[in-house]
């Protein structure tokens, strides 16, 4: 079977449209909401759900014959926790900042309901290489909500994108004022909804 | 060759094999980033450090520097650390503390200058797990953290801690008005701050001063002194 077949790629593109993991499925909520009030943890949020899903998804693929039936929940959790662990260690070292504002929300990759989802759906019947395929896409489809509704939070709750000062002083000097309620998780929540409701309206083919 | 994945014995040493290898691999990747970690976390005082000292938005390299060039001396008394510091010339002493906030732990530090009258420097204040948006601003919010700068630290010829955080603000001089929505955390600042100054006594900087000249080396041997006066 070639790299890029057309069953592989509908594997990497379906969660970014179809089978969205948050807009489609509605899964993974709660992280999505917690870490959005600014752009550049939602950035690092994205990928780390990214890397983890893509290598769970290989992990548990290749020992799937291997793992008994009875106890695989456990398997692919203790797999999900290992490289958790190690995801948050390697940010505590190289992005100190970034892994204080994500705070509990790294630990927390570990009950996501995508991950699961993925590992028990998709990596336990399929090769690696699509399972590879099926994490990426699914954590960049995660990584995508993240990064639109931690955009919109940031310019309007603080006027600023990645830490950079956007709105000029002089909106400011004209009595514009930043939207506190943009830095509550309420409003991610809002948010959400509102990409979710455009999806639908816009993007959404049932097949 | 067909293994029965589904008996007793086979999951055992199956879950077995599997959990050695992660604790291996975890046990090896905390080893080799923990003094990067660790680095990281000195850094992170180091810019605490500055930050109370209103000396914000500088980078990692920066900071390095900035805090060798502006901090003198630091010492230890009862597990609190205090940092003699030298503004434009200027002796401010950083004291650390210790508190609770509503969820979690909350530290902060706060400087403080002048000698007879000490008046609050900067602030600055951290918090493990307060609420978005409301106990977090101790941390988040800058024009909160500036509402410190300027008040006196104790009522006046006595060593009673004076600086407060309080819902209605009676005095001014002394009072910083709390975080809206945010009582809890703002009370357990409040705590944080009567039981963090109280040791630092009321010539603050002098009284530092001493106890680094009589003990440098064995900060708990200044202990006494210090307590004299």
């Amino acid at each position: 079977m070639a790299l890029f077949s057309k069953q592989n790629k509908e594997v990497f593109t379906n969660p970014l449209n179809l089978d969205h993991p948050i807009l489609g499925q509605v899964l993974g909520i709660c992280s999505a909401l917690a870490v959005t009030s600014q752009l550049k943890p939602a950035i690092v949020m994205g990928l780390a759900v990214t890397v983890i899903t893509a290598f769970a998804n290989v992990i548990i693929s290749v020992i799937r014959n291997t793992i008994p039936n009875r106890i695989r929940i456990v398997v692919q959790l203790v797999v999900v926790a290992a490289l958790v662990t190690i995801v948050s260690q390697i940010l505590k070292a190289f992005a100190y900042d970034v892994s204080v504002q994500l705070s509990v929300y790294v630990g927390l990759i570990i009950t996501n309901c995508i991950l699961m989802g993925r590992l028990e759906a998709f990596a336990m019947q399929n090769k690696p290489w699509p399972s590879f395929l099926d994490g990426v896409g699914n954590g960049l489809g995660y990584a995508m909500i993240l990064v639109i509704v931690g955009a919109v939070r940031e310019l309007l709750g603080r006027g600023s994108l990645l830490g950079f000062q956007i709105i000029p002083d002089a909106c400011y000097d004209f009595g514009y004022v930043n939207n506190g309620m943009m830095t509550m998780p309420a409003m991610a929540l809002i948010l959400v909804g509102c990409v979710i409701w455009v999806h639908r309206a816009y993007f959404y083919k049932e097949k | 060759m067909k293994l029965n994945t589904n008996s007793n014995s086979y999951i055992i040493i199956y879950s077995a094999i599997l959990v050695v290898i992660v604790a291996f691999l975890l046990a090896f990747v905390y080893q080799a980033l923990k003094p990067m970690q660790d680095a990281n976390v000195a850094l992170d005082v180091k810019k605490q450090i500055l930050y109370s000292l209103n000396i914000r938005d500088l980078d990692g390299a920066e900071a390095e520097a900035k805090y060798a060039e502006v901090v003198k001396e630091e010492g230890e008394k009862n597990g609190q650390k205090y940092y003699l510091c030298d503004i434009n010339g200027e002796d401010v002493l950083v004291v650390s503390m210790k508190g609770m906030g509503l969820w979690g732990g909350i530290s902060g530090y706060i400087s403080i200058h002048g000698d007879e009258t000490p008046t609050v420097y900067g602030a600055y204040f951290n918090h493990e797990s307060e609420t978005a948006g409301l106990g977090a601003e101790i941390k988040d919010s800058q024009a909160w953290q500036e509402k410190f700068i300027g008040k006196k630290v104790f009522v006046d010829g006595t060593q009673d801690v004076a600086l407060a955080v309080v819902k209605d603000v009676k005095d001014p001089t002394t009072q910083v008005d709390c975080v809206t929505g945010a009582t809890l955390t703002s009370n357990g600042v409040n705590d944080m701050i009567q039981a963090g100054l109280k040791d630092a006594g009321k010539n603050a900087v002098e009284l530092f001063m001493k106890m680094m000249c009589t003990a440098p080396a064995d900060s708990t041997a200044a202990e006494p002194k210090a307590e004299e006066e």
